[in-house]
C-alpha cells in the first residue's frame, strides 16, 4: 500500500476526496463527543475539571502519534530517498507541535486546581516537553538549511533520534513515580474510566485523530505543489 | 455548572479551538497558495495544468 501510495499522482488523486471525507467525519464526531463530554457529570474528586480530559488527553494522543508519523516518513525519506515521504514528514510537524503546545497549555490549566501548581518537572510532563523541543528543532532545522535534499536528510535523522523519546513519554508514568495519572485506559481487566467519560473520550480522541489526517493529507498535498513550484521556476529559467 | 473551575475548563477549551482553527486554516491557505502558483508557473510555461 505504502509503494502504491508513493506515487505522488496516485497520492494526489486519492488525498483529494480523502482530506474533505475525514476532515467531515472529524467534525461529526467531535461534536458528538463534545455534546457528550460536556453533559457529563462532575467526577467526585476532580469536580468540573474532568472536562478538561476531553481536550488534553486526544491533544497529547496526537502530539505523540503525529511525531511517530514525522518519524516514519522521515525513515522511508531516508532509506528510499522519496520525496513524498519527506513531505509527509515535513507536513507532520507543525501538526504535531501544535497538539503537544495543547497538551501542555491544557494540562497546565487541569494541574494548578488538581495539583496546586500550573508546573512540575514531573517526568510525564518534561518528556512532553522534550517531545515538543524535538519538534521545534525539527522545524527550526528544516528553515536553517536551504539546500531542500540536505535540509530532509539532517532533519529527518534529527527526527528519528526524537523517537528515543516516545516510549519514555508513554511509560513515564510507570517507570518512575508521577505527579501525573498512571494509564487508566489500556489497562489489564479494561479500562478504569467510567463509561460516562470513556465513551466522549474516545469520540474526541478519535475525532481529532480523523482530523489529524484530514490536516496532514491537505499539509502533504500543499507540499507536493510547493516542491513542483519550485522544480517550474527552475524550468522557467532554463 | 463549572463553578469555581470555570477559569481553568473555559481557557482549555477556547485555546484548543483556536490552536485547531489556526492549523486547519493554514493548512488550507497553503494547499490554496501553492496549488495557485502551480497554475500560474504551469500557464507562464505554456502547459495544460496537473490534474488533480
Amino acid at each position: 500500500m505504502i509503494t502504491a501510495l508513493a506515487n505522488p499522482q496516485r497520492f494526489m488523486a486519492l488525498s483529494r476526496w480523502l482530506a474533505p471525507v475525514l476532515g467531515a467525519a472529524a467534525v461529526a464526531l467531535g461534536s458528538v463527543g463534545l455534546g457528550m463530554g460536556l453533559n457529563a457529570p462532575p467526577d467526585y474528586q476532580q469536580g468540573a475539571t474532568v472536562l478538561i480530559m476531553f481536550v488534553h488527553v486526544p491533544a497529547a494522543w496526537l502530539g505523540m502519534f503525529a511525531y511517530a508519523c514525522l518519524a516514519g516518513s522521515a525513515f522511508f525519506g531516508l532509506v528510499f530517498r522519496h520525496s513524498l515521504a519527506d513531505a509527509a514528514a515535513r507536513a507532520a510537524a507543525p501538526l504535531g507541535a501544535g497538539f503537544t503546545l495543547l497538551a501542555l497549555i491544557t494540562g497546565s490549566l487541569w494541574g494548578r486546581p488538581m495539583w496546586g501548581a500550573w508546573w512540575v518537572w514531573d517526568a510525564r510532563l518534561t518528556s512532553e516537553l522534550i517531545l515538543f523541543l524535538f519538534y521545534v528543532g525539527y522545524l527550526a532545522l528544516r528553515a536553517a538549511i536551504d539546500d531542500e535534499a540536505k535540509a530532509d536528510r539532517a532533519a529527518s535523522i534529527l527526527a528519528l533520534v526524537g523517537a528515543v523519546n516516545l516510549p519514555i513519554v508513554h511509560y513515564s508514568v510507570v517507570w518512575w513515580n508521577s505527579l501525573h495519572q498512571g494509564e487508566s485506559i489500556f489497562v489489564k481487566g479494561g479500562p478504569l474510566l467510567a463509561a460516562v467519560y470513556l465513551w466522549p473520550l474516545a469520540l474526541m480522541g478519535l475525532a481529532y485523530t480523523l482530523g489529524f489526517g484530514a490536516l496532514w493529507l491537505v499539509r502533504i498535498r500543499a507540499e507536493v505543489w510547493r516542491r513542483r513550484a519550485g522544480a517550474l521556476a527552475v524550468q522557467a529559467a532554463r | 455548572m463549572l463553578g469555581k473551575y470555570a477559569g481553568y475548563v473555559i481557557p482549555a477549551y477556547v485555546i484548543s479551538a483556536l490552536v485547531i482553527g489556526a492549523l486547519a486554516a493554514d493548512s488550507l491557505a497553503r494547499a490554496r497558495r501553492w496549488r495557485a502558483e502551480v497554475k500560474k508557473r504551469e500557464q507562464l510555461l505554456g502547459r495544460e495544468p496537473d490534474a488533480p
